[in-house]
C-alpha cells in the first residue's frame, strides 16, 4: 500500500462524511425512511476508509518509509516496533488521524448495534457525529496531512522524542482519545434529542452506555498519564495541574456530573435540560483540550507538537460546533418537560449536589487555566497560577463531595430518610475515628499528619459505606446466609459497578493523601560502597556501569536496598538517545504493596567519583493505581449489564418505527 | 424544589460565556501569530532597557543577577523555575546552547525555593552563567513574564530586542533566535 491509498481513502472519507451528516437529517425532518437509511452505511464506510487510511500510515511507520515527511520527522529504524507504532500517534497530524478514526469507529458501532433506537434519533445523531467528522477530515486534509511525500528520501528518520518513547505514554492518547471522542456520542445524542425536541427516560439509557464507555476509557488514560509523569520525569510527583492535564481532567469531570445527572433523567425524568447541556458541555470542553494543546496558546511541556495556523482552525471548529450546539439549546431546551418533584434529601437531591459540586470543580479548574488568558485579554496584568490556587480551591470541594459519596448511594428516590441513614453509617464513622486514630498515632501531631490523616478518615468513610449500602442491599447479617448469597449474586452488575468505582474513589482519596503527607525525599552524593537510609530501607550504591540499549546509551546505577533481611536490586538509568540526542532519567521504582521506593541516578560521577543520588519514600502512591484502576473497572463493569446492551425498552414511538419499518 | 421555573435568558448563558471566551481565544492566537515575527512581539518592553535588576544568587553559586551584567554582550534572559515542566522539555536545547558557547546565558529562578533549583539543576546540568532569584515575582513582574519558560534577547545595552514564549524549539532557535543574535552583535 502506498501512501497516496491512505491518502485518497482519507480524501474520499470526506464526501462520505458529508453525505452522512445531511441526507439522514432531511430525512428525519421529512420522515423520510429510505433517507434516513443512508446513515448507516454511510457510518460503515467512513469507518473503513478512515481505517484502511490509518492502517496505511501505520505501515509506513512499521517500514520505516521515509519518503513520508511524518515518518521522518517522527520515526527512526532503530527504534524498537512498539514505539514505531506509537509514533502513529506521538505526533499532531497521525494523533488527529486517530482521533478521527476513533470517531468513524463509534458512529459505525451505533448504526451496526443500534438497532433498537428510534430510526428518527438515530438518523439524527449519526447525522450529527457525521458533521463533527466532516470538521475533522477537513482539518486533516487541509491543514495536517500526515501523507505529505518527501523528495529526495532521507537514509534515517529524526527519531520520536525520548520523553514519548515509553509504555505508559504509548497507550496514553489511544485511552484519552477513546474518551473524548466517546463523549461524542453523548453529544450527538444530546443535539438530536434538542432537534427531536424531545427528552426521556429511554433517551438516557441510550446515552449512559457511551457516556460510561467513554468515563471509563478516559479515567484510565489520565491515570497512564499520570503514571507516567510520575516514574519518567523523576520528581516523584504525579500531578502538576499543566494546562494540558487540566484540559483532560475537565471533561472528566463533567462527564462524571453527566454520568450521574442520566440515572436522574433515566429514573425520574428531572434534570433534562441540565443533562442535555452537561452532554454538549463534555464534549465541547474535550474540544477546547484539543484545541487548547494544539494551538500553543498555553505553555506546557506537551506544546511542542502547536501551531497557531492550525489553532485557527481548530478555534473555528470549536466556535461551530459549541456555538451552534448551545444555540439549539437555548432555543429548544426552554420547551423541554419538567420531570417529577422530590424532596431536597433524595437521591435525586444527593445527585444534584454531586453535579453541582463537580461542575463547580471543573468550573475553577478551568477558570484556573484559562485565567492567564483572560487576565491578559482585558488588560488586568500578567500573571500565572500555580499548584498553590488548583490545591486551596480544588480541595474544598471534593472533601464535602466524597462525605455525601458515602450517604448519596444509600438515599431512596423522591423523599430520603434522613435518620435512618445516620443510623447506618455508625460503622463508617467508627472506621473514620479508627482510622484517623491510627494514622495520627503511626505519623505524628504536626499540621501535615493531620491532614494525612484526616485524609486517611475520609477514605476509610466512603470505603466504609459504600460497603455499608452494599450488604443493605443483600441483607447481610439481616437474613440468612443463603438469601443474602442470593441476593448478592442477582444483584445488578450496575450496581457492582458503582460499588466498584465508589471504592475505587475511596483508594484514590488515601493514595493523594497519604503520599501529599507523608512522603520522604533524600538527596546526597554517593560514591560505590556508600549506604543511606531512607524508611527503613538500607539503600547501597554498588555501582554504575554504561550500557548499550537499542536507540540509546545509558549510564545504569546499581543499588541493593535492604529491610528486615529482604534485598531487592534498583537499577535506575540516565539515559542519552542517539535520535534526537536527549537526555531521559528512568527512575527505579520498587513497590510494596503500599509504597514505592523510588531511586532516580542524578549527575556524576565527578573527579572523586560521587553520584548525585535522589530516593524518596513514596507510601500510598500504588493506591493512586489500584484506585484509578478500580474507577476504569467498576465502569466497565456497570457497562456489561444486560440493561446497557438490550434492556432498553421499546417505547411507543420505537415500536411505531419498527412497524412502519 | 425541583422543577425549578427557569428563567429563559439562563438558556443563554452557556452560550454567551462561550461567545466570551472564543473571543479571548481568538484575540491571543492573533497574538501569538504575531509572535512568529520578532517586529510584532505584543510586549511593552520590546526594544526598551531591561528593568532594573539586583536579584540574589543561589547559595553558593557565585554572583546573582544584576542590570550592569546584561549590558556588557548579547546575552539571553530565560525565566526557569524547578516546578516548570515546560523547562525541562526545554533544557536539553539550553544545555546545547551554553556547551557551544554560543551566547552568554542566564536565568531567573522565578518562584522557586533556591535548594530545588540548585537539586533541578544538579540533576539535569546547568546551562546558565549567572542566575538571580526571584522568589516574590518581583524580576518577572518587571519584565512582563507570562509564564515559565520564557526568554528574553538583550542587546549589548541591554535593551530587549526579542521575547520568546514558552519552550523554545529547535526551529524558533535556529530560525529566529540565533540569526537575531548574529545581527545584533554585527
Amino acid at each position: 500500500m502506498t501512501p497516496e491509498f491512505g491518502h485518497f481513502a482519507l480524501a474520499l472519507a470526506l464526501p462520505v462524511a458529508l453525505v452522512q451528516s445531511c441526507i439522514p437529517l432531511i430525512g428525519a425532518q421529512r420522515r423520510d425512511a429510505a433517507l434516513m437509511a443512508v446513515a448507516g452505511p454511510a457510518a460503515m464506510a467512513q469507518m473503513l476508509l478512515i481505517g484502511l487510511a490509518f492502517a496505511t500510515l501505520t505501515q509506513a511507520f512499521i517500514t520505516s518509509d521515509f519518503s513520508v515527511v511524518n515518518v521522518f520527522q517522527n520515526s527512526h529504524t532503530a527504534k524498537p516496533l512498539l514505539y514505531k507504532i506509537s509514533g502513529v500517534w506521538g505526533n499532531h497530524e497521525g494523533s488527529l488521524l486517530l482521533w478521527v478514526f476513533i470517531l468513524a469507529v463509534f458512529g459505525a458501532t451505533v448504526a451496526a448495534f443500534g438497532n433498537n433506537l428510534p430510526d428518527r434519533l438515530k438518523a439524527r445523531a449519526l447525522s450529527v457525529q457525521g458533521m463533527i467528522g466532516v470538521g475533522f477530515l477537513a482539518f486533516i486534509l487541509f491543514t495536517s496531512n500526515p501523507f505529505l511525500r518527501l523528495d529526495p528520501v532521507p537514509v534515517q528518520g529524526e527519531g520520536l522524542n525520548p520523553l514519548l518513547q515509553d509504555p505508559g505514554l504509548a497507550f496514553h492518547p489511544p485511552m484519552l482519545y477513546l474518551g473524548y471522542v466517546g463523549f461524542s456520542m453523548a453529544f450527538s445524542f444530546a443535539v438530536a434529542a434538542l432537534l427531536e425536541g424531545r427528552v426521556d427516560a429511554a433517551w438516557a439509557r441510550w446515552v449512559r452506555p457511551w457516556t460510561l464507555a467513554a468515563w471509563s476509557f478516559l479515567t484510565v488514560g489520565i491515570g497512564l498519564g499520570s503514571w507516567w509523569a510520575y516514574y519518567e520525569l523523576g520528581w516523584g510527583g504525579w500531578w502538576f495541574w499543566d494546562p494540558v492535564e487540566n484540559a483532560s481532567f475537565i471533561p472528566w469531570l463533567t462527564g462524571t456530573a453527566l454520568l450521574h445527572s442520566a440515572i436522574v433523567v433515566e429514573k425520574r425524568e428531572a434534570l433534562k435540560s441540565w443533562t442535555i447541556l452537561l452532554a454538549i458541555i463534555t464534549f465541547s470542553l474535550s474540544l477546547l483540550g484539543t484545541f487548547l494543546v494544539r494551538s500553543g496558546i498555553l505553555t506546557s511541556v506537551h506544546a511542542f507538537a502547536s501551531d497557531p495556523t492550525r489553532g485557527v482552525f481548530i478555534l473555528a471548529l470549536l466556535a461551530i460546533t459549541v456555538g451552534g450546539s448551545l444555540t439549539l439549546y437555548a432555543i429548544r431546551a426552554p420547551k423541554l418537560e419538567q420531570g417529577g418533584l422530590f424532596a431536597p434529601i433524595s437521591r435525586e437531591g444527593g445527585l444534584l449536589i454531586n453535579n453541582l459540586f463537580l461542575a463547580t470543580a471543573a468550573a475553577t479548574v478551568l477558570l484556573g487555566t484559562l485565567y492567564p488568558l483572560i487576565a491578559e485579554a482585558f488588560e488586568l496584568g500578567k500573571l500565572s497560577v500555580g499548584a498553590p490556587y488548583f490545591n486551596t480551591v480544588f480541595i474544598p470541594l471534593m472533601v464535602p463531595l466524597a462525605i455525601l459519596m458515602g450517604i448519596g448511594p444509600m438515599l431512596t428516590w423522591k423523599r430520603g430518610d434522613l435518620r435512618g441513614i445516620l443510623s447506618r453509617v455508625k460503622a463508617a464513622l467508627a472506621a473514620v475515628a479508627l482510622v484517623f486514630g491510627v494514622a495520627l498515632l503511626l505519623s505524628g501531631f504536626s499540621v501535615t499528619d493531620v491532614a494525612g490523616a484526616a485524609g486517611m478518615g475520609l477514605a476509610a468513610w466512603l470505603a466504609v459505606a459504600t460497603l455499608t449500602e452494599w450488604s443493605g442491599r443483600v441483607r447481610l447479617f439481616k437474613a440468612p446466609i443463603d438469601e443474602s448469597w442470593r441476593r448478592a449474586t442477582s444483584l445488578r452488575r450496575a450496581s457492582y459497578g458503582m460499588t466498584m468505582a465508589h471504592i475505587g474513589m475511596a483508594v484514590l482519596i488515601a493514595g493523594v493523601s497519604g503520599s501529599s503527607a507523608w512522603k520522604q525525599e533524600n538527596i546526597l552524593t554517593m560514591v560505590p560502597g556508600d549506604s543511606v537510609t531512607v524508611a527503613g530501607f538500607d539503600i547501597t550504591l554498588n555501582g554504575a556501569d554504561v550500557i548499550r540499549g537499542a536507540n540509546y546509551e545509558s549510564l545504569q546505577g546499581n543499588f541493593t536496598a535492604t529491610r528486615g533481611g529482604n534485598a531487592v536490586t534498583l537499577t535506575p538509568e540516565r539515559r542519552v538517545y542517539d535520535q534526537p540526542v536527549q537526555q531521559t532519567t528512568e527512575a527505579a521504582i520498587h513497590t510494596t504493596f503500599w509504597a514505592d521506593l523510588y531511586v532516580v541516578l542524578g549527575d556524576g560521577p565527578d573527579e572523586s567519583g560521587r553520584y548525585v543520588v535522589r530516593a524518596y519514600f513514596e507510601p500510598f502512591v500504588p493506591f493512586l493505581w489500584y484506585g484509578i484502576l478500580m474507577m476504569g473497572f467498576g465502569g466497565l463493569i456497570s457497562l456489561s449489564d444486560r440493561k446497557h446492551r438490550v434492556g432498553a425498552p421499546r417505547t411507543s414511538d420505537t415500536v411505531a418505527a419498527a412497524a412502519g419499518a | 424544589m425541583a422543577a425549578v421555573n427557569q428563567k429563559r435568558w439562563t438558556f443563554l448563558l452557556p452560550i454567551l460565556i462561550v461567545a466570551l471566551l472564543v473571543g479571548v481565544f481568538a484575540k491571543r492566537l492573533i497574538d501569538v501569530k504575531g509572535g512568529q515575527d520578532p517586529s510584532l512581539v505584543p510586549t511593552v518592553l520590546l526594544d526598551t532597557p531591561v528593568p532594573a535588576l539586583d536579584l540574589p544568587p543561589l547559595p553558593s553559586r557565585g554572583e546573582g543577577l544584576r542590570t550592569a551584567d546584561l549590558k556588557k554582550d548579547v546575552s539571553l534572559v530565560n525565566i526557569w523555575g524547578s516546578w516548570c515542566v515546560a523547562c525541562l522539555a526545554e533544557h536539553p536545547l539550553l544545555m546545547n546552547v551554553a556547551a557551544e558557547n554560543a551566547v552568554p546565558l542566564h536565568g531567573i529562578a522565578w518562584r522557586d525555593d533556591p535548594s530545588a533549583s540548585l537539586r533541578w539543576l544538579a540533576r539535569n546540568g546547568d546551562p546558565y552563567d549567572l542566575i538571580g532569584q526571584d522568589p516574590v515575582s518581583e524580576a518577572a513582574i518587571a519584565f512582563g513574564v507570562t509564564g515559565a519558560p520564557e526568554t528574553f534577547l538583550v542587546d549589548g545595552d541591554g535593551v530587549i530586542r526579542y521575547k520568546h514564549t514558552g519552550p523554545i524549539s529547535r526551529e524558533a532557535w535556529d530560525k529566529t533566535i540565533a540569526p537575531l543574535i548574529e545581527q545584533l552583535r554585527q
